[in-house]
């Protein structure tokens, strides 16, 4: 029966190419390797991701026909979150033909790729997360913390605590916790957080979760002694709800709580239950079913029986809207890099041109019936992060409400210091910086 | 052997050495010219690994009945030592830091092992897992040791020696082929030596050693570290040769249970069974893995193909044991004879 089903798909394939009599035998086509996780103690934001990745590139795929006539093509291998899985699984799927580029969603195996995928000249997307200096796109031509790199997520979470508090000025003298998840991903801005604590006066603590994090009443006791004024959670997983829980068993109140990037979904809320009402978090990306582009999705795709996920009360999510902006980004991208190379398929490196030239404004997103779903995005080839803006939701007990404006963190604070960080690396790995024009051409 | 040679006629016996000379042969003219990058990555730098991993615990576990469960935490001693000293020597040979990291796991294994000296069996492995979780805590606890790497991850220094460089998959798989032939080779010749019978009395019947003048705290510790230097060398290959990049975490507890779990699948005492548990516990569940994404992938989604491998793993690995309680190399070696049998009637 499935053999059977693969030999249909083979002479409905081979029946479109004839009908199509092109000289090319087959389509142009562009694929995504998904190096996806959908079992482990993080399965809830991996089948939440990848479920709107691929919902998304579905919904072009059926809509469109693909990006301007090139069909887009995935595949899945598991990874469970573990590197050497993810490793495997990059091993695997790089043989297919026309990589377009590598969503992880896992900064232990995007470390584990860099070099892999800098030698293969195929881009790196890490959105939201990653490694925070692979932003300058002088040292790493092929890695994109895209919208949204730790140490802006860090700066818009402190520029949020002042303005809460009434200004930068009033963060001295205050109390902070980071309680953070103890892999890569959570350690990566211990350095940041201390600087801003030194820049902005406040007094600063912080603590780790051993990774998977289901066990915290002896950091929240620790917290309780500590009687800081804020809690920021750097979590991940089933380390979030367990926070939440054990916050209000030693009392501390939740409203004081704020969540960061990856603490920001239902799924780490409504475990929590009544726990959870009143906290606040990070997002670059509303969660709702109100925006055109999840409408298309539910009618186009849903409605078809194409949707990913199992669950359709989770479209709309915030990991499903993350992995549906993901989409945007990565199809956006392989339609700038069309408009230079011509609308075929294209080659890794020429992908990387797309992203380097990927500038989403207002407007453009509003076209792409992504309005207020996420703000805006402008990657050049030295900036690779974007200038994503930050907003800031708050749990209901029922749904994610915004309660901020768009923000913009730091830049100019962080640059110096992401650029002292890529500089180091590229002498510890004896890399030549690149130049603009360097960026500029792209082998095919 | 013995059993073999009795079964089969003289003449059809083949001389010792031969077989692993040919394996080797195989390893080193024809696997690297037909190997695919996937082949290298995916499968074989990761099996060198586990096996050598594998074969330095069989000495300690399998030879001289220390049972432990702190692998993984020296594996991670050997390759945060090798990054360090690499790091912070300047000009010192890739080779030398690697055998000083040896050593550093060495030493460690030393000081973890001196529970051995009044605890046994059950005990004794509890009291490893200290080892299991301290060098962990210390890893992530001092950023020194990943030279204070925001993440706590470290990138492996390009291999090179005297001059030539291990960058391609194939080169690394051979940098490290060579490193787990010369080293599975000492502990070959160890387990024929005096050292190796004290590691088995002491294992079979700790008072009757005594009584016959094994020195056996002097064994236990010496068991000790020279399984944890080799352990030691086996945790940098997996960090410096497979996945060139390493954090703490990826040396947790699970890792000491899969290097376990490789000698006991494999055969206890047996240089080789290390091997063959490697082979299973690397290279099948990615068979499996792939047969039903590439059967069943239309069907069911990743997750679910993942969930139904560990059962079918897990089934398999009950039924090999059942069927040879000594292990895959038992098993392998019956099936040989039988082999032979049939052969030498005709």
């Amino acid at each position: 029966m499935t053999i059977l089903s693969k030999f249909k798909i083979a002479a409905l394939a081979a029946g479109v190419a004839l009908t199509n009599a092109l000289p090319a035998a087959h389509a142009d086509e562009q694929y995504f390797p998904l190096q996806s996780y959908r079992v482990g103690p993080y399965a809830a934001g991996g089948t939440g991701f990848f479920g709107g990745f691929i919902d998304y590139l579905n919904l072009i795929n059926t809509r469109d026909g693909g990006v301007n006539g090139v069909k887009l093509t995935w595949s899945e291998a598991e990874t469970q979150y573990e590197v050497e899985r993810g490793v495997e699984a990059y091993e695997r799927l790089k043989s297919n033909p026309n990589v377009a580029a590598w969503n992880p969603l896992s900064v232990g195996i995007a470390y584990a790729m860099i070099d892999r995928i800098t030698a293969d000249k195929v881009p790196l997307i890490t959105i939201n997360h990653g490694r925070t200096d692979s932003t300058d796109g002088r040292v790493f031509p092929y890695v994109f913390p895209l919208l949204l790199n730790p140490y802006s997520e860090t700066s818009g979470i402190v520029n949020y605590i002042a303005s809460k508090e009434g200004g930068p000025e009033s963060l001295k003298g205050k109390k902070i916790v980071v309680l953070y998840h103890g892999s890569p991903y959570g350690k990566e801005t211990i350095p940041i957080y201390e600087l801003l604590a030194e820049k902005f006066g406040f007094e600063l603590q912080q603590i780790e979760v051993p990774h998977p994090g289901n066990e915290q009443q002896s950091q929240w006791l620790t917290i309780r002694r500590a009687k800081p004024d804020y809690v920021v959670l750097r979590g991940w997983g089933v380390m979030n709800p367990v926070a939440l829980k054990t916050a209000a068993k030693t009392g501390f109140p939740v409203d004081h709580i704020i969540g960061n990037v990856w603490s920001n979904s239902e799924e780490d809320v409504i475990p929590a239950g009544e726990a959870a009402k009143g906290y606040t978090a990070i997002t670059i990306q509303a969660s709702g079913t109100e925006y055109p582009v999840v409408k298309e999705i539910v009618s186009a795709v849903y409605d078809k029986g194409l949707g990913n996920l199992e669950d359709k009360n989770r479209i709309g999510s915030v990991y499903h809207n993350l992995g549906i902006v993901n989409g945007i980004l990565n199809v956006e991208a392989v339609r700038i890099a069309q408009e230079k190379f011509g609308n075929r398929t294209l080659t890794g490196d020429e992908v990387r041109w797309g992203f380097e030239h990927l500038e989403l404004d207002p407007a453009r997103v509003e076209a792409l019936g992504a309005k207020n779903l996420f703000h805006s995005i402008n990657v050049t080839w030295d900036n690779h992060e974007g200038n994503g803006y930050v907003t800031f939701q708050q749990w209901d007990g029922k749904k994610w409400n915004v309660v901020s404006d768009w923000i913009a963190p730091d830049w100019a604070l962080l640059r110096p210091i992401i650029e002292k960080s890529s500089e180091a690396y590229a002498e510890e790995k004896g890399i030549k910086l690149r130049t603009a024009e360097d960026a500029e051409a792209a082998t095919n | 052997m013995a059993s073999i040679a009795t079964v089969l006629p003289a003449s059809a016996t083949l001389p010792r050495w031969l077989a692993p000379v040919a394996l080797l042969a195989v390893a080193y003219l024809f696997v690297p010219f037909v190997g695919t990058s996937y082949l290298f990555e995916a499968i074989l730098l990761p099996f060198l690994a586990l096996s050598l991993a594998g074969v330095g615990l069989n000495l300690l576990t399998g030879y001289a009945g220390q049972v432990s469960l702190g692998s993984a935490a020296f594996m991670a001693v050997g390759a945060f030592a090798a990054y360090n000293f690499n790091l912070r020597v300047e000009g010192l040979p890739l080779v030398l830091s690697i055998v000083l990291a040896g050593f550093s796991a060495a030493a460690i294994g030393i000081v973890f092992g001196l529970p051995s000296l009044r605890l046994k069996g059950f005990y004794l492995a509890v009291s490893t897992l200290a080892a299991q979780f301290f060098v962990q805590w210390a890893l992530t606890k001092f950023g020194w040791f990943s030279n204070n790497s925001a993440s706590g991850v470290i990138d492996a220094p390009p291999l090179a020696i005297a001059g030539i460089t291990f960058e391609s998959a194939a080169d690394r798989y051979l940098f490290a082929l060579t490193i787990v032939t010369v080293l599975t080779f000492v502990a070959l010749r160890l387990v024929a030596s005096q050292t190796g019978r004290n590691f088995i009395a002491v294992r079979d019947n700790e008072t009757a050693a005594r009584i016959i003048g094994v020195p056996v705290l002097r064994t236990k510790l010496l068991a000790f570290a020279i399984s944890s230097f080799i352990i030691g060398v086996a945790g940098v290959l997996w960090a410096f040769a497979y996945l060139r990049t390493v954090e703490p975490a990826g040396f947790n507890l699970d890792r000491s249970f899969q290097v376990l779990f490789i000698i006991i699948i494999g055969g206890l005492a047996s240089i080789r069974g290390a091997f063959f548990g490697a082979a299973l516990i690397v290279v099948f569940p990615l068979v499996l893995s792939r047969l039903g994404a590439f059967f069943l992938g239309d069907i069911f989604d990743s997750g679910v193909l993942d969930m139904s491998q560990r059962i079918v793993l897990g089934g398999l690995i009950i039924l090999f044991l059942v069927l040879e309680p000594d292990g895959l190399v038992a098993l392998w070696d019956r099936n040989m004879r039988r082999f032979g049998s049939v052969f030498g009637r005709r």
